[in-house]
């Protein structure tokens, strides 16, 4: 099937072209930010993204060394180094000395101190700093310099997010918060929804249609309805907002999905196991353990996929039922919406506390997307 | 308590109490209730049968009723009343009919979020789905088309919250004299504009650069069932079609795109309900800012900024209503398949 309608080269080579074009369209996104997070604060606001891997001219503030390095040649006090770490290859073109005139010479010139004395930068970022007197202070002289640096990759941003003790952004203890959220509201609504598959699947009783049509109702109801309804409910009998409303809030709503699910693939399991076990002697509950558990693993990690990809990236559940005034509770996704409100210009720190979030779903879709396609097939209602 | 310590406790609570809910009510009724000897053993056997399954679906019909057939009925008792708080502190619910539908639709926020609610609905599908057609055709053809797939999947695993910031950055909008960080302004100016544009706030249009980030992740999800469809095509139909001197073209237009119109239907639907509940996008990137404002970050706005209960249940009431066409198209066609 393939080669028949390919036949023609020019029309291979459209579909080639084509498909690598959608494919970078649908790429790119997440590229600019994934490059992002590994370029520092400077660099990020003076180029775009899509830059990195070319030198970049940038304008940057450094310091000379402190007064205390200085050395007498003769009559002259010299301070001298490198304004950039060794082996950098960077190229200044111009600096100068206060902020107001922060291109005023061009390198290799000599420019005057406003405390007395001179200062030369030449291309490389070597500088030498010389006066007739002793230079005074504790700090080294601020330099500004307009220099095209090489492209440079940095895993500071983050160390700043995960592990910086002060941790302002908070990311990593909202990673182990929405770890905590995740795991038990993906691990119980599996097995309540198995065994209530198994029911609808497998067993006969009056009302079994009417159930199966209720749930594939219910797997449409909009959850926003849930919230005011449940969040009273929940301060009524006392458990408030906290981690265990939003475990129960996470299990009611994912049920339809698992059930469902669950109860399709359970259904085209073979008959003559089940009835020859039967015949056997075996109770539905050992069937049920013993032989249609196991058989049904894809479609339970189908679910299993499904409810952690929608826990972990769940942002509207864990506002009502979860973060209370505290904050204590925060999850990453209301961290990233915090950081976009009120730091909206430090893209170094939310792409890396966006890829923080984002790494993990990712690692589990590319790791399982077998299950993923299968439940996605069998859940879309035919 | 530590939460990671409470989080263990809770799946062994949850995990052992419902394996163990299971194994002893089905304990109790054979060995109990009905044990299956005796002079009745026949009427007990039959009778555990019957009560069986209600065993299995208990725990399951709980969570369910309690927390989705519950909140449907309790949101429109709460749309129709009042919250009134008592002097002494205590709050009390009056029966007020339709007044806060009436204040609702005197909201002209609200026309906004109808608006471009029905805005959403009837370009987001449409795009993810024709997106999705076309990637699923394209990819079956080429022998790098499962790794060409799962990329263009692979947003369906970046969160709503993830994919406004990933967007906030394509989108980002500098002054002319500064090198743009945002490549829609970086090509924008590159090809001709004359000064950088903040997407965001552009009315009307902003809703477009919104829709942008759904069916960007919707797109993987269209492509994945389409993808199956196609290839569920029997293939002497598009032999045929070929034997006949049908062109590519009319081989996918006329054969291959009739046989899989349930299937586009689904996906259509299913995007559908996903941008009827669509919230984080719009409250992550612009809150419904700049004439953006969509029915569930309306209703979420009502019900925890203004704190007004009875307009906010109203909205979800509204949002409800919106999606109970598809809900009973899809129990119609669930009971016809049963059949």
């Amino acid at each position: 099937m393939d080669n028949i309608a390919g036949s023609k080269s020019s029309l291979t080579w459209a579909v080639h072209i084509s498909v690598v074009l959608l494919v970078a369209l649908w790429l790119f996104p997440t590229v600019g930010l994934f490059v992002s997070s590994f370029r520092t604060a400077d660099q990020i606001s003076t180029s775009g993204w899509w830059k990195a891997a070319f030198p970049s001219v940038q304008n940057l503030t450094l310091r000379t060394a402190p007064p205390t390095d200085q050395v007498q040649e003769g009559d002259l006090y010299v301070i001298e180094g490198d304004l950039f770490e060794a082996g950098k290859t960077v190229s200044v073109s111009r600096f100068g000395v206060s902020s107001k005139a922060h291109d005023a010479f061009a390198a290799g010139e000599t420019a005057p101190l406003r405390k007395g004395g001179e200062v030369t930068v030449d291309s490389g970022g070597h500088y030498r700093m010389t006066n007739t007197e002793p230079f005074t202070g504790s700090r080294g002289q601020r330099i500004f310099v307009t220099a095209k640096t090489p492209p440079e990759f940095t895993l500071e941003n983050y160390y700043n997010v995960l592990f910086d003790p002060s941790n302002r952004e908070g990311m990593a203890k909202a990673f182990f918060n929405t770890l905590t959220v995740t795991i038990p509201a993906t691990i119980i609504p599996i097995l309540i929804a198995a065994f209530a598959a198994y029911a609808l699947a497998w067993m006969e009783f009056p009302g079994r249609a009417l159930l199966i049509a209720a749930i594939v109702g219910l797997l449409v109801v909009p959850l926003q309805l849930a919230l005011i309804p449940l969040l009273k409910l929940h301060n009524d009998i006392g458990i408030g907002k906290g981690y265990l409303g939003v475990w129960l809030a996470h299990t009611g709503f994912g049920l339809p999905l698992a059930i469902y699910l669950l109860r399709n693939y359970m259904v085209g399991l073979p008959r003559d196991i089940i009835e020859n076990a039967r015949v056997d002697g075996a109770s539905d509950f050992q069937i049920f353990l013993k032989i249609i558990l196991p058989l049904s693993f894809p479609a339970l990690a189908s679910f299993a996929i499904f409810q952690f990809l929608w826990t972990w990236n769940d942002l509207l559940v864990a506002l009502v039922f979860l973060i209370d005034s505290t904050g204590e509770t925060t999850v990453m996704t209301k961290q990233i919406v915090e950081l976009l409100g009120t730091r909206g210009g430090n893209w170094e720190i939310l792409a890396t506390s966006a890829f923080v979030s984002i790494a993990v779903p990712l690692m589990v879709f590319f790791a399982m997307q077998k299950y993923l396609v299968r439940g996605l097939l069998a859940g879309s209602v035919k | 308590m530590n939460p990671a310590l409470q989080g263990l406790i809770t799946i062994i609570l949850g995990v052992g109490g419902c394996v163990g809910y299971f194994y002893f009510s089905n304990q109790f009724l054979d060995k109990v209730l009905f044990p299956p000897r005796g002079e009745h053993a026949g009427r007990n056997i039959n009778r555990a049968n019957m009560i069986r399954p209600w065993l299995f679906l208990l725990p399951a019909l709980l969570a369910l009723g309690l927390y989705l057939a519950y909140p449907v009925v309790e949101t429109l008792r709460l749309s129709l009343s009042e919250r009134i708080t008592m002097a002494d502190g205590s709050t009390t619910y009056k029966f007020v009919w339709l007044d806060n539908y009436r204040q609702m639709a005197n909201e002209p926020k609200f026309w906004e979020a109808m608006r471009n609610n029905i805005m959403w609905l009837l370009v987001v599908p449409a795009l993810a789905t024709a997106f999705g057609l076309l990637a699923a055709q394209l990819t079956d053809r080429i022998r790098w088309g499962s790794i060409a797939k799962s990329l263009i999947f692979m947003p369906m695993a970046i969160s709503f919250v993830g994919a406004a910031v990933i967007f906030k950055l394509v989108y980002d909008a500098r002054p002319i004299e500064q090198e743009q960080i945002g490549i829609l302004n970086a090509l924008y100016l590159y090809f001709g504009g004359t000064e950088p544009k903040a997407w965001l706030t552009i009315p009307i249009w902003n809703n477009f650069f919104l829709m942008a980030v759904l069916v960007w992740i919707q797109t993987g999800f269209a492509m994945v069932i389409l993808s199956a469809a196609l290839r569920g095509i029997p293939e002497e139909t598009i032999e045929a079609a070929i034997v006949d001197g049908a062109n590519p073209f009319q081989v996918f237009f006329k054969i291959k795109v009739p046989q899989i119109v349930g299937t586009i239907v689904v996906v259509w639907t299913t995007i559908t309900i996903v941008v009827l509940k669509v919230f984080d996008i719009v409250f992550a990137m612009t809150n419904g800012q700049w004439g953006t404002q969509v029915l569930a970050n309306y209703m979420y706005d009502k019900l925890f900024r203004a704190n007004d209960w009875g307009v906010g249940s109203a909205a979800a009431m509204v949002i409800m209503l919106l999606v109970t066409p598809i809900l009973v198209w899809n129990v119609r066609n669930a009971r016809r398949e049963m059949k």
